[in-house]
């Protein structure tokens, strides 16, 4: 639901006294559109993987917390002192059949449970290749600070603040940082994972459909943080093509001295595109060949950074 | 001279805290002056902050949490409110201090708030309980007291003299680094953890994993830098072996005050006592082997996400066994919905709701796309202030009346319980929706609009929150008002079970004239039962002997004084201070080791004084219940 639609339900409410009836439509409306954005709302095979899995687990469990919290509103209420029909045990502290019945319950819960988690987490682990026909397309993330770069190392192309997939193909992704520690996530596409100086981790995603979908960093990460967003647009083969050729083509070329300067504080939105990207630059960025970003400038390194 | 200190240190252009820090100046001096002009400051000074009797020190524990809550709780609603102004815009906090707000705020409520509120209570009831006199080391206890709030106190500095980490409450290496955090933020969070916790002794693995990111930062060692070989994984490894039992260490304190409080209401024992005692034996061994879950999305494989994924779960078992034994405790009983046993049924409902979110999260696939959003900040605080908090607050309304000698106001109690349950709902469920919906924890801006009005019903919430806060206020000043109509003479307002009840209230400072004979998981309960059916007191009146307490010292607020000095100095980087505080705190020290006198006796007739009043107002209750 939009801000406007909800501040003119708002506004409605105001004028003809129907509060309740706002809330109602208010509450309708937030579940529904709860359930088309985020992460219930998959856009590919692994983020259908997971919205599954937390299905499943939370329906597991509601079936064990909704009765016992029912019991408890319950027992409390129905076992008032005021009620002359209840029955009153004052000693009864001990049941060796319900002893067994209260360990048996949450036992038996977490052993389903479990095997859910471990099977989920093999089939889900975000370094297993996906399944496909297509051969998978290499992409190498790196956080800067605060902005992401996006390497795509067969083309020699590269991206800033904007991440474009071909739709159907998986993906495969390493991931880095210049810096301090962030994580990539595209909530509706499927597994965020942390972006680390020094360390490359994996990640293999899949977009089903063609979108644009956002992506943040979901790693505090210092001021620039909250400015940390992209956009990851999925297009067809042609429009993939199409974009390939486009960052070919581009001005701005992304070698040592061109990454020194992003690797510097910035909270620029901007997209930019890289053409001929420097052969093993990521790698470089992993072994610190290429040094970590410098963190505040000097000129704002005073005592005091206020 | 001075180090990094100047005057650029105060935030003069920034009025939101200068204010606040004003407000809460002058509001202490004016506290300061009305203590002097009454002419209680010697009361004070001999009687509460050199005092080594626990239960005098468990009350000041409580007071610090109380205070720190207040200023904990006014960071939540500056976030709260940041966010509402900050959707399509940069609403009235810029990164900068917003994000020092949500770093001092989680240090606040955890190290500040929580810990001392569980450890106050403890520290009040537990000697109680036990039927003995004191702790096994009184001094040391007004030391570890005086150090957690010297702690508190460089936190509040922290606000008016240079600024606080913008870090986070666990401040993640590189980000926490030199080169990355070059102001004194982070070292106020080092130097007033290591302070307090030099107190406390939280657990050792807290204190060697910041002090090893103190050293990288003050003598360039290289344990979680990214250059030099170091690694900022292992900080994270080791903050979270911390970490994690940390959270347990804060709970299982409140589930002891929720045994109390629920079997004391239903008017029967606890159900299931050795399962308890079992489930809280399991919990302690499994909280050091889950602490990987903080982090399922490093990187790790598939078997070590799984096994971790499943040591999570397995907590809760014993766990739910808990939940299960407190519902049976109330089967059978006659339950009475004061406010201590209202806070007890409203965390066994919230409860299960946060330990279910945690469940889920526990499933590393869920994790994979919850971790660090807001459906994560919605569980531990749906934990934490189900559990911690409301343990605390029942401990609070239940221990209040054994502490002073009279009630808390049972309507004001009732309001602020509704208010804040209701208000904790209207909070923290959108929380949960809004990390279904993608949005990731401590974003000082966005734009997204199908966040903004979950956004809204969070604030509103807090909102509620701070009546419920403000109900707390109004009570407290309310039934010290009304002491006198709310007076327990009897020494057992609620009918309790355990041994704390069956001394005077406020307890005499050698809590029972003779040690009492313990038999059994309720011996208070069985005497009282025996003495009701035999309608007089089981004893005849002992021969009374003096009594030896512990003298009073001024080491521990000596020591944290020196040891705030320390802190300062070091923050700032005035080692010649830093010296000056070391020496004080030595000397401290040798001052109290060379006392000649370490106890003062109590002469058998005030002894005697005491516990025949106490024998006498029993005797009178068993003949009116007779």
């Amino acid at each position: 639901m939009s801000a406007q639609r909800f501040r003119r339900i708002v506004q409605l409410s105001r004028l003809k006294r129907l509060t309740p009836i706002a809330l109602c439509l208010c509450a309708i409306e937030l579940t529904t559109s709860g359930c088309s954005q985020g992460v219930l709302a998959p856009v590919g095979p692994v983020a259908d993987g997971e919205r599954l899995i937390l299905l499943d687990a939370l329906g597991i469990m509601l079936l064990i917390a909704v009765p016992t919290i029912l019991a408890t509103l319950w027992f409390a209420w129905w076992f008032r002192a005021s009620n002359r029909a209840a029955l009153y045990r004052p000693d009864w502290a001990y049941s060796d059949k319900l002893e067994v019945l209260v360990w048996a319950i949450p036992a038996l819960v977490v052993l389903f449970l479990g095997g859910v988690a471990w099977i989920g987490s093999h089939q889900l682990d975000p370094a297993r290749p996906l399944e496909s026909s297509v051969r998978p397309l290499e992409v190498q993330v790196v956080s800067l600070d605060w902005r992401w770069l996006f390497i795509y190392p067969e083309q020699h192309i590269a991206t800033i603040n904007r991440l474009v997939i071909p739709v159907g193909a998986p993906v495969h992704f390493r991931i880095t940082s210049s810096s301090v520690m962030n994580v990539f996530f595209v909530p509706r596409i499927g597994s965020e994972i942390y972006a680390m100086n020094g360390m490359a981790t994996q990640l293999n995603l899949l977009a089903r459909d063609i979108g644009q979908f956002p992506g943040l960093s979901a790693q505090f990460s210092g001021d620039g943080f909250s400015d940390m967003t992209f956009n990851t647009d999925v297009v067809s083969e042609k429009g993939f093509h199409d974009f390939v050729v486009g960052a070919g083509a581009s001005p701005n070329r992304l070698d040592a001295a061109a990454y020194l300067s992003l690797s510097r504080q910035s909270r620029s939105a901007e997209v930019k595109l890289f053409s001929k990207v420097a052969n093993g630059m990521f790698d470089d960025i992993v072994s610190r060949h290429l040094p970590p970003g410098s963190g505040p400038e000097p000129s704002a390194l005073s005592i005091l950074p206020r | 001279m001075f180090g990094r200190l100047t005057w650029q240190a105060i935030p003069w252009s920034e009025p939101i805290p200068l204010i606040a820090a004003g407000v809460v100046g002058l509001g202490l001096a004016a506290i300061v002056a009305w203590v002097f002009a009454k002419g209680y400051a010697p009361y004070i000074w001999k009687e509460w902050i050199t005092s080594v009797d626990h239960k005098r020190i468990g009350v000041m524990y409580c007071l610090l949490a109380l205070v720190m809550l207040l200023r904990g709780f006014s960071d939540a609603v500056m976030m709260r409110s940041q966010q509402v102004l900050a959707f399509h815009g940069g609403g009235y906090l810029p990164p900068d201090h917003y994000n020092q707000i949500f770093s001092a705020h989680g240090t606040i409520m955890i190290f500040f708030v929580a810990m001392p509120f569980v450890i106050g209570l403890m520290n009040f009831v537990v000697p109680l309980q036990l039927g003995i006199r004191d702790v096994a080391f009184p001094t040391l206890n007004s030391v570890s007291f005086w150090l957690t709030a010297a702690g508190a106190l460089l936190v509040n500095i922290s606000l008016v003299v240079g600024e606080f980490a913008r870090t986070g409450w666990l401040p993640y290496p590189p980000l926490s680094e030199l080169q990355y955090s070059p102001g004194v933020g982070v070292d106020y969070y080092l130097w007033s953890l290591q302070i307090s916790g030099a107190g406390t002794l939280l657990s050792g693995i807290n204190l060697v994993t910041t002090a090893m990111l103190l050293l990288d930062r003050y003598l360039g060692f290289h344990f979680f830098t990214n250059e030099m070989g170091g690694n900022p994984m292992m900080f994270v490894n080791l903050i979270w072996v911390w970490g994690h039992p940390e959270v347990y260490i804060l709970v299982l304190p409140a589930f002891g005050v929720f045994s109390e409080v629920i079997s004391t209401f239903s008017g029967k024992p606890l159900f299931g006592y050795r399962s308890m005692v079992a489930a809280t034996m399991a919990i302690c061994v499994l909280s050091w082997l889950v602490w990987l879950h903080h982090f399922f999305t490093m990187g790790a494989g598939a078997d070590v996400n799984g096994f971790f994924g499943i040591m999570t779960m397995i907590i809760a078992v014993p766990t739910g066994v808990k939940v299960y034994n407190w519902l049976f405790t109330m089967y059978g009983g006659k339950v009475r919905f004061e406010p201590p046993m209202l806070w007890s049924i409203g965390f066994m409902v919230t409860f299960v709701i946060g330990g279910m979110t945690g469940v889920l999260m526990a499933v590393p696939p869920a994790d994979f796309v919850l971790h660090n959003s807001l459906f994560l900040v919605a569980h531990f605080h749906n934990v934490i202030i189900g559990g911690v908090l409301f343990g605390a607050f029942a401990g609070y309304n239940y221990w209040f009346p054994k502490a002073f000698g009279f009630r808390l106001d049972e309507k004001w109690g009732r309001r602020a319980f509704w208010l804040w349950f209701v208000g904790f709902y209207t909070a923290f469920m959108p929380l949960y929706v809004l990390g279904l919906l993608g949005m990731t924890r401590r974003m000082q801006h966005f734009d997204r609009p199908e966040w903004y009005p979950w956004v809204l019903v969070a604030a509103a919430g807090a909102g509620l929150i701070t009546l419920g806060i403000c109900a707390q206020v109004i009570q407290l000043a309310v039934s010290i008002r009304d002491r006198a109509l709310l007076r327990d003479i009897t020494g057992d307002p609620w009918d309790g079970r355990t041994l704390e009840w069956a001394t005077a209230s406020p307890p005499p400072a050698f809590n029972f004239a003779v040690m009492p004979n313990v038999k059994g998981e309720e011996p208070y309960w069985g005497m009282k039962t025996k003495a009701r059916e035999l309608a007089h007191l089981l004893t005849a009146e002992p021969s009374y002997q003096p009594i030896s307490v512990p003298r009073n010292t001024a080491t521990g607020v000596v020591t944290a004084f020196f040891a705030v000095v320390i802190g300062f100095a070091m923050i700032w980087r005035i080692y010649w201070l830093a010296g000056i505080g070391f020496i004080g705190v030595y000397a401290a020290f040798v001052v109290f080791a060379w006392r000649d006198r370490s106890e003062e006796e109590i002469p058998a007739a005030e002894v005697a004084r005491r516990d025949r009043e106490n024998r006498l107002v029993r005797t009178s209750a068993l003949a009116k219940g007779a």
